[in-house]
């Protein structure tokens, strides 16, 4: 009995944090959204944008998708997949700048 | 295309070489090859920005509003996501406590038919969406930003259809007690993943000013 | 056939029931024969294909073929010797070895494994129904927008290439994540990453170059496909597309394709050298990052192919520079190959040559590699048969005579029997001979400014003599390919028995009967060493081979128990949403509705799959 005792505490607090999580990422959108109705300098926004999805990005899959606890070999094939991506992304945006002007 | 099928393959119970479950790290995989796809996807529209020469143009068109409450949808969805596989775990977990197993195997079932409601909202929504556009003259072919925007969220929604169809395929199965909470879990790692797309496709598409 | 005693059974079975068999089976050694088979046939049309272009350009002015034809030719013939022979027939090598290298019984996703083959095959088959239609593609292997676009290429050409190559990437996906699952965690006891295979290590980091590189191809498709189905402007210029966006997305795939073809040909001739040296691999570890550091490089080359579209100075300098860097853990490849041979105890037999060819001609067309890669000689070099010569050295020197080494390598484990050691030497000499004479010419005219895809040059180019006698050779080598068949069929029916170890080799799968038994290993090996089975036949030089025996007998004890081996039941699914993706795919050309149909008779047919029971649950469970 007290085996089960601690599991459903456990339990408790595994859903305690999803919703706390859930409620920052809540909060973080808000806040993304905001800047579609403040005025804020265009150089400063786009960095403030991007980190705001960042963290969102990585409490998702940190917590949601459990990479935090998981085995270090599920990050590796996703973050290798996501960082060839990112890098593409910049070298293709560069060199398609290069191109139109 | 065949995640689903994938998803019974393998016999758990034979032990591997790094302890992990085949079908697990044959999700990661399948996701960290889904991160080019998507890159390359939300890649093009990038380079693609502002080169329509006809309109509609994004900032004419794009209703923010709305999108941020099909975003927050799916972000709520996420949320019914992680409660439902807690509920399978739990009730695998209760498995001597037939009382406890029910309840904890309700709460699952539950949560994973909220996630597949908020999937479907979502997917109204961007029903909605795209017959607006299509309202204000904005088509598949119309113009650059037509052709980027729908193939690129017309992927995505693709994406959500499917993950709506596993989910609720997930449910009807349980009733047969053919459901593994790492059944679950696989499922859970798709849905996730499709909704950090959409967090990124947020920011890029919809927030950054056009 | 649920389970598997030791012993296999032969039993007359009907013709009927042995096709079943074949189309039902999970087994990978089965699936690797029915890679291996399918890829050698499209090995003779696209060398077939060859021959008719080498017919055209024999002489100037060449009347053989129009051009219409010419194009359909060079295009058909470069599409499926990099996606129909040289992917499937290194796919049909992992498929028979990788689980019996690594002490498995079958791969970790049997049915997925079926899966890949049956789409590659339905992939393959609609690309190739375009010749009933005569409408082949015809737009070259790289298809360049917009040359591709409806405007350009009207007809259902391009449509049959482009969808063919989307089933085909799915199938090379779905493979390449299954052969990833199965050496992370199939391995036997005491496998570890660094005691397997160096075979292993490149199936392991070709198939990770598979799922990061295919997707951005998958796109690049999709895009075309729109365009030309749906009237998308991805790459349409008048609407400010750009076709400049298909070279880089095809690039970013194609740069890694190469080493996707080419890794698996320094795998098989790793496992070949050592073992006819009777040395270990020298540097196995420099083996191993060096091909991992290739991977990563791979990924950062792409606009090399691109230095002709004017990306401006920086990014040809850096993109030079990218590449020219890959000549360093290549040449470490290189080193290593040669340091394995040095000092040993030599014995030329049919795989060995094969495997020293492979050296001596990969060896030439890496060296052409970082001439291309010179921005100013390339800008000379782009489009003409330099290009040509290189890549034919690289492929055809470096991986087809690796896999033909592979062939002789393994077939006596594959069959029982071995090949004829005095027509294996001929097919040697002959396509050896031949293949360099074909393709070393083939610098000359291209330095001299012979373009590449053109099906007719004028006389007094001064490239009348280098044609006809390329012309020439390229039949030798489909002579040397006749020799190789012959000796096929022959040695299938011929051959000396092989027994279980002919070449007095090191790695597991030389352990087991030839050909292995259903189920592989009678019970799974411990493994204490890199090239396992020459430690237990020799020990390490410290005479502990005795102790080896002494644990043969404790495992003789458990064999008992581990000898009722459940191996999973046969399948038709894996066939059936394979022809529903192929049947998707083919309906985009002919009716959205036949798509659509496709596209439910797959998803039926995925929960056909998921609910049928992986393997009969044993009464006592």
């Amino acid at each position: 009995m007290s085996t089960d005792a601690t599991h459903s505490d456990e339990a408790h607090s595994t859903t305690g944090q999803y919703v706390r999580i859930a409620i920052i990422l809540t909060i973080l959108t808000i806040l993304e959204v905001a800047t579609y109705y403040v005025d804020i300098p265009y150089a400063l926004l786009i960095p403030l944008l991007l980190v705001l999805a960042g963290m969102k990005f990585a409490l998702v899959v940190a917590y949601y998708m459990h990479l935090r606890y998981d085995s270090k070999l599920f990050s590796g094939f996703f973050f290798f997949g996501f960082t060839i991506e990112i890098l593409l992304l910049i070298a293709l945006m560069v060199l398609f700048g290069i191109r139109s002007g | 295309m065949s995640d689903a099928a994938i998803a019974h393959e393998a016999p758990e119970e034979h032990p591997t070489s790094t302890g992990l479950n085949h079908r697990k790290i044959l999700m990661w995989a399948f996701l960290g090859s889904e991160c080019i796809f998507f890159g390359s996807l939300i890649t093009t529209y990038l380079v693609y920005r502002g080169k329509s020469v006809v309109g509609p143009y994004p900032s004419e068109i794009l209703n923010i509003p709305l999108t941020s409450v099909s975003t927050f949808v799916l972000l709520m969805s996420s949320l019914a996501m992680v409660l439902a596989l807690a509920g399978f775990e739990r009730a695998a977990g209760a498995a001597g406590d037939v009382e406890r197993q029910q309840q904890e195997l309700k709460k699952g079932r539950f949560w994973l038919l909220m996630t597949a409601v908020l999937g479907t909202g979502f997917l109204g929504f961007q029903a909605y969406e795209f017959i607006e556009f299509v309202h204000h003259g904005l088509g598949l072919t119309t113009n650059l930003f037509g052709t980027t925007f729908f193939v690129l969220t017309g992927f995505h929604g693709t994406h959500v259809g499917v993950g709506v169809l596993w989910l609720v395929s997930l449910l009807v199965l349980s009733y047969f007690g053919k459901v593994k909470p790492l059944d679950v879990e696989l499922g859970g790692l798709y849905w996730h993943f499709v909704d950090i797309v959409w967090i990124i496709i947020f920011t890029l598409i919809y927030l950054i000013p056009h | 056939m649920a389970t598997v005693t030791g012993v296999q059974t032969r039993e007359r079975v009907s013709a009927g029931a042995a096709i079943w068999s074949w189309v039902t089976t999970i087994d990978h050694k089965r699936i690797g024969v029915l890679y291996f088979v399918t890829s050698l046939i499209y090995f003779m049309v696209g060398g077939f294909e060859a021959l008719l272009i080498r017919l055209q350009l024999a002489t100037p002015d060449g009347q053989i073929l129009d051009t219409d034809t010419y194009n359909q030719l060079f295009t058909m013939h470069g599409t499926a010797m990099v996606f129909m022979v040289a992917m499937p027939m290194a796919a049909a090598f992992f498929n028979f070895l990788i689980p019996l290298m690594i002490g498995a019984r079958d791969v970790a996703f049997p049915r997925l494994n079926a899966f890949s083959y049956w789409t590659f095959l339905g992939g393959s088959l609609l690309m190739h129904s375009s010749f009933l239609f005569g409408q082949a593609p015809d737009g070259g292997w790289f298809g360049y927008a917009n040359l591709t676009s409806k405007e350009y290429t009207p007809g259902l050409s391009i449509d049959f290439w482009g969808l063919g190559l989307l089933v085909l990437g799915v199938a090379s996906v779905a493979a390449a994540l299954n052969f990833i699952i199965t050496i992370i965690n199939l391995r036997a006891p005491g496998m570890t990453l660094m005691r397997m295979p160096v075979f292993v290590w490149m199936t392991f980091v070709t198939s990770f170059l598979i799922i990061f590189a295919f997707p951005a191809i998958t796109v690049a498709l999709i895009f075309l496909e729109f365009d030309r189905l749906f009237g998308t402007n991805f790459y349409e210029v008048a609407e400010g597309g750009d076709p400049m966006l298909w070279q880089h997305l095809f690039w970013v795939f194609g740069h890694p394709e190469v080493y996707i073809l080419v890794l698996p040909g320094f795998g098989i001739a790793s496992e070949i050298l050592p073992t006819f040296s009777r040395k270990p691999i020298f540097g196995y570890s420099a083996m191993v990052f060096a091909a991992v550091a290739i991977a990563f490089l791979g990924f950062s080359v792409w606009a090399h192919h691109m230095f002709t579209t004017g990306m401006g100075t920086i990014a040809d300098a850096a993109f030079a520079g990218s590449t020219m860097l890959i000549a360093i853990p290549t040449g470490i490849k290189m080193f290593n190959w040669v340091a394995t041979c040095f000092g040993g105890r030599i014995r030329l037999t049919v795989p060995m040559l094969f495997a020293l060819g492979f050296l001596t001609t990969f060896l030439i067309g890496g060296l052409t590699g970082p001439m291309l890669a010179a921005v100013p000689l390339d800008l000379h070099f782009q489009d003409t048969y330099f290009v040509v010569g290189h890549f034919h050295y690289v492929l055809f020197g470096g991986l087809i005579l690796a896999l033909m080494g592979g062939v002789y390598y393994w077939y006596p484990k594959i069959t029982g029997r071995m090949m004829s050691e005095k027509i294996g030497k001929w097919h040697f000499w002959l396509m050896f001979t031949f293949m360099n004479l074909t393709f070393f010419p083939m610098h000359f005219v291209g330095v001299d400014g012979m373009p590449r895809r053109v099906g007719t040059y004028a006389a007094g180019m001064g490239w009348d003599f280098w044609n006809m006698l390329i012309s020439i050779s390229a039949f030798g080598i489909a002579l040397s390919v006749l020799v190789f068949l012959h000796n096929l069929v022959v040695s299938y029916k011929k051959g000396k028995p092989a027994g279980n170890d002919p070449w007095d080799a090191r790695t597991l799968e030389w352990a087991i009967p030839s050909p292995p038994p259903e189920h592989n290993f009678d019970e799974i090996p411990h493994i204490t060493h890199r090239d396992q089975v020459w430690y237990d036949k020799y020990g390490d030089g410290h005479g502990s081979a005795a102790e080896l025996r002494k644990t043969d007998a404790d495992a003789d004890e458990q064999a008992d128990e581990e000898h009722d081996v459940h191996m999973p039941n046969p399948s038709y699914w894996p066939l059936v949403v394979s022809a529903g993706l192929t049947i998707a795919a083919a309906g985009l050309m002919i009716h959205i509705a036949v798509a659509v149909f496709g596209v439910l008779w797959t998803v039926g047919a995925v929960y056909a799959w998921s609910l049928e029971p992986a393997s009969t649950p044993s009464e006592e469970h």
